[in-house]
């Protein structure tokens, strides 16, 4: 990166270590922060989404999507996750690839499955063999976010199941007597009073999220702790310029104090989202901020 | 004369859509020196993308380099995430099983045992290896007890914390590692395990598995295989 770089060997101290710190590898590790933000960024709504539609259906009185909300809550909490991403991520992809593959080659008369192998005709490849590596990366990170997403919408599902319950049944009653119809309870007093019982559920799952970055490493996308581990192994002379002894206990510091610091920060954002829902609420919380307020 | 001049332009138009869908994907997992592993630059480097990039360009094959988990490599592989898998994978009867290998690059490569003492048990002792590697495997049948792990790194630094006595691991891995340690030393038993290292391709990849096979044989034929083993230092040439 700097110009005096050119011979690391005759480096030493802060010199050297500016040298060793902007390193091609060392980018990857810095850029790989952005992926696990951005990966973060997209789940959570996400997750969020898919948690109050299977919250919605579990709570369904027509037995077919009642039973589909429910299948799903159960199913996705019963299952490991890492279960999850080594076999449901290749399965998705060989669902979309088998789709793809029935519609745009008709007449492939070679079977699908050949033993181990799972091979559709070149038109129907997700991402198509020629694209370029990013597109392969892209895809790879969307898959990524469906998994956490469906994983995590699955727990999402039964906290928001749980805070629909909570509710106090009193004020769906009084809904009803105002003459209000179900969808009309649901949405105007059901779901803007359940968030304040949710908020603590749903910051834990926030707070496991954050840390289940690693799993991305199984589907080759590379984030962190594989970057961690990846520059703090022992560098050996003879494969780098900066060699070095075992330093993961340096990287690994480095992301304790990036994982504090951002569990922090996001303890803070949700106890400020807590005080804004309590706001007017029927709780013990909304009461005592009543009365301060008095 | 213009339909002559669409049909040809059709014509290149197919030939290159056809050269379009030769991009190879080769999978490897970037940390096991010197055979793969990711450089200063971040990128990968090592025997194994000197010799991937040259079979590429005997086999008139445009190649593209991803890294992959070493647990997860052969579902991806048989998957269709990428084509092929170039990661000093040495060809067994149980692997071939899944996938299919190309003739080897490399001769058996002596496995060895790297430990904190000289004395050290590796016959009834705890081992360190690689999870789903050869190695692994030959501990679990043994006497020993074996402990495994993800990386490589990892098993080298269980021998160093105590974890286990000692590490047994490809010749050409522990080598390098050894000697820049003190407190390693690299015991006196050598063990020949597998049939030499051959790049993974599907069972239905015929096609490819022929194209990378002529080009080994070609680089066997000029010794520009044999100059690649003795550069990276991986062990024995062929004759």
């Amino acid at each position: 990166m700097f110009s005096y770089c050119a011979d690391p060997s005759t480096l030493e101290g802060l010199t050297w270590l500016s040298c060793y710190l902007t390193t091609g590898k060392h980018m990857g590790f810095y850029m790989s922060f952005g992926t696990v933000l951005l990966l973060l960024a997209i789940t959570a709504p996400t997750a969020l989404a898919f948690g109050f539609v299977g919250a919605t259906a579990a709570r369904s009185r027509i037995w077919p999507i009642n039973w589909i909300g429910k299948g799903y809550v159960a199913i996705v909490r019963g299952v490991p996750d890492i279960a999850f991403f080594l076999f449901f991520v290749i399965a998705l992809d060989q669902m979309f690839e088998w789709m793809r593959h029935k519609v745009k080659c008709p007449d492939w008369d070679l079977p699908i499955r050949q033993g181990n192998d799972f091979v559709v005709c070149q038109a129907a490849k997700l991402p198509l063999g020629d694209s370029p590596q990013w597109v392969h990366e892209v895809y790879g990170f969307s898959l990524a976010i469906l998994t956490f997403a469906i994983v995590f919408g699955a727990f999402a599902a039964n906290v928001l199941f749980g805070a629909m319950r909570a509710v106090p049944r009193g004020q769906l009653e009084t809904a009803e007597a105002y003459g209000m119809s179900r969808k009309q309870t649901f949405w105007r007093i059901l779901v803007p009073q359940m968030w304040v019982f949710a908020l603590p559920g749903l910051g834990n799952l926030w707070m496991v999220l954050i840390k289940a970055t690693p799993l991305l490493f199984l589907l080759g996308v590379e984030d962190i702790v594989y970057w961690a581990r990846e520059l703090g192994g022992t560098a050996n002379p003879r494969f780098t310029e900066y060699p070095h002894g075992d330093w993961r206990i340096w990287y690994f510091s480095a992301l304790l104090v990036f994982y504090l610091g951002f569990t922090k920060v996001s303890e803070f954002f949700l106890e400020k989202l807590m005080i804004k829902l309590t706001k007017g609420q029927a709780t013990t919380g909304g009461e005592t901020q009543r009365k301060a307020e008095a | 004369m213009n339909k002559l001049i669409l049909g040809v332009s059709a014509l290149a138009f197919t030939a290159s859509m056809s050269m379009a869908m030769d991009v190879v994907r080769m999978g490897t997992e970037g940390a096991y020196p010197p055979w793969n592993f990711i450089n200063d630059a971040g990128e990968v480097d090592g025997f194994e993308r000197e010799l991937g990039d040259e079979l590429c360009k005997r086999a008139e094959l445009t190649c593209e380099w991803v890294t992959n988990e070493w647990d997860s490599i052969i579902p991806n592989l048989v998957s269709g995430n990428y084509d092929t898998i170039i990661a000093g994978m040495s060809i067994t009867e149980e692997r071939d099983e899944v996938i299919d290998f190309t003739q080897n690059y490399t001769q058996p490569d002596p496995t060895l045992y790297v430990a904190m003492s000289m004395d050290a048990d590796v016959m009834g002792g705890v081992i360190a290896a690689q999870t789903g590697t050869i190695q692994a495997s030959h501990i679990a049948d043994s006497d020993a007890t074996l402990v495994e792990f993800a990386t490589p790194e990892e098993t080298i630094a269980a021998v160093r914390n105590g974890e286990a006595d000692a590490v047994f691991a490809d010749g050409s891995y522990l080598l390098p590692i050894a000697a820049e340690d003190d407190s390693l030393m690299v015991l006196d038993k050598k063990v020949l395990l597998g049939g030499g290292v051959g790049m993974g391709v599907r069972e239905s990849d015929g096609e490819l598995k022929a194209k990378f096979d002529a080009a080994i044989d070609s680089m066997k034929a000029d010794g520009s295989l044999n100059a690649l083993i003795t550069k990276w230092e991986i062990g024995e040439t062929f004759e």
